[in-house]
């Protein structure tokens, strides 16, 4: 691991501020994915900026009747919640299908939106990887991509976005809000907080260099049937290799989320509409523009059988 | 270097550290404190797991500077040889190990996985997310999937835990 300096922040706004100002500083709250970058120095930051010591560790009700979670509040705590497993089960299922105990214990809600991709390529300082070292090349192309995106990737980054919980939040229309460097504050649908790779894979998300994430809302429960399904490689504590965040109502319509399969979470809404003609339909829209590699073809009926599958038992 | 102190098994230790040292180099390297191990020494293996504030965490993936005022239980600080813990004990009575490697990450977990079932805490398997939990063999073994054991001796490990379980229920 480099060496680097560290400090505690005493607010968001100081928080902001700093990373703005030190060169190379990078915000630390669970850093279980963080530190594990760290020492494989693919993460290399000069300057660490601890924000445990921010008050942002509640979950709260909206005046609109939502949830606002603070950003700060551990996997665990947010799987546990009360309210969020009774409003928005699908948040809870998705949260608690990944990574450990122990991981969940430490995690926060906005690391985990941050957190890096898994692919093998971004890990492997041996090979090349436009993520990792932007104009390398991509070694996941042509190489190993069974577990890599199919669609809304280019040619220079097939990665996908590890999370769960994000997949869930994508399919109940969370917004990200957050604090920059000014003291300025926004709010950004998740939709638009993940990038797709495009030429700038290294590029993520639309933060800006210093803003930090202070919550996550949710909009008031829309009710209905709400189910996380994961496919992965063991039954517990790996990656999703397809998993779906569903919400289906009584009538037929819902919301329909796809992990493992992008950059990002991946919902069109275009393609929900075909909700009730079933999962073929549904997955034929989202995979309209997908361009899979030999290796991962297989999520595309994966995805499909998964879907009908969390719709039979939605509709049981 | 960076100064800081926290409690371990019920002492109060202060440390000059370099910002880089994880928690579970201060526990070995600083205070000598070995039953924490270092396996994969990146979240994936679960033989570093301690509990700090009563949770139950990876000491590999967390830097000790970052653990300022905390109380930390090791596996040194949950029996000792004439006083075991009744998992300790367990896993003895149930030969819940062969190599012992991953012996007191599983320990240090199972203790947390019984008191995260106390507070209500749901899992994956958990089948309804709004009636209490129940601990099954299901659930105890995905709450217990953090914690690899490589000699594979994990239906002792679960025996183990489900006795204790069962006497505290």
């Amino acid at each position: 691991m480099r060496a680097f300096s560290y400090e505690r922040a005493t607010s968001p706004g100081a928080a902001a501020t700093a990373a703005a100002s030190t060169a190379n500083a990078k915000f630390i709250a669970g850093g279980t994915n963080l530190l594990d970058l760290m020492k494989l120095e693919i993460e290399t930051p000069a300057h660490l900026i601890d924000v445990n010591d921010l008050a942002l560790d509640r979950i709260e009700q909206t005046a609109d009747g939502g949830l606002r979670i603070g950003a700060l509040v551990r996997n665990t705590d947010l799987a546990a919640d009360a309210r969020v497993r009774r409003d928005y089960g699908v948040l809870s299922r998705a949260l608690l299908a990944g990574a450990s105990g122990q991981l969940r214990n430490k995690a926060t809600t906005a690391g985990n939106l941050l957190q890096r991709t898994r692919c093998p390529y971004f890990y492997d300082t041996d090979l090349p990887c436009n993520k990792r070292k932007p104009g390398s090349g991509c070694a996941a192309i042509g190489g190993f991509s069974r577990q890599l995106a199919v669609v809304g990737a280019s040619e220079a980054c097939i990665a996908t976005h590890p999370s769960d919980m994000a997949v869930a939040m994508r399919a109940l229309d969370a917004v990200v809000e957050t604090v920059r460097p000014d003291g300025a504050t926004r709010s950004i649908p998740i939709a638009d907080l993940h990038r797709l790779p495009g030429d700038s894979p290294e590029i993520e998300t639309v933060l800006q260099p210093g803003e930090l994430i202070t919550a996550v809302a949710l909009p008031k429960p829309v009710g209905g049937k709400q189910a996380y399904r994961k496919v992965r490689d063991r039954a517990s504590y790996a990656f999703a290799l397809v998993s779906v965040a569903a919400i289906v109502q009584p009538d037929g319509t819902g919301r329909v989320a796809l992990g493992g399969v992008a950059h990002k979470p991946w919902r069109l809404e275009a393609a929900e509409a075909k909700l009730p003609d079933g999962a073929k339909a549904v997955t034929a829209r989202l995979f309209a523009d997908a361009k899979p590699t030999k290796d991962n073809a297989y999520k595309l009926q994966l995805a499909e059988r998964t879907l009908a599958a969390v719709l039979r038992e939605a509709r049981a | 270097m960076t100064r800081v102190f926290f409690d371990v098994n019920g002492e109060t230790h202060q440390l000059e550290l370099d910002t880089r040292t994880t928690l579970l180099d201060a526990l070995r390297e600083h205070l000598h404190l070995t039953g924490t191990k270092k396996g994969c020494d990146h979240g994936q293996c679960g033989a570093c797991t301690v509990i700090v504030d009563g949770r139950r965490i990876n000491s590999c993936l967390t830097l000790a500077v970052m653990h300022q005022g905390d109380e930390i239980t090791t596996i040194e600080g949950l029996g000792t040889p004439d006083g075991l813990h009744p998992l300790q004990a367990a896993f003895v009575e149930h030969d819940g190990y062969q190599c012992g490697y991953c012996t007191p990450g599983q320990i240090c977990s199972a203790v947390a996985v019984l008191a995260e079932v106390k507070a209500g805490i749901p899992s994956h398997v958990t089948a309804d997310l709004n009636a209490p939990v129940r601990l099954t063999n299901a659930e105890l073994r995905e709450r217990m999937s953090g914690n690899i054991c490589r000699c594979g001796a994990y239906s002792n490990i679960a025996e183990a835990i489900s006795e204790v379980a069962g006497r505290s229920a």
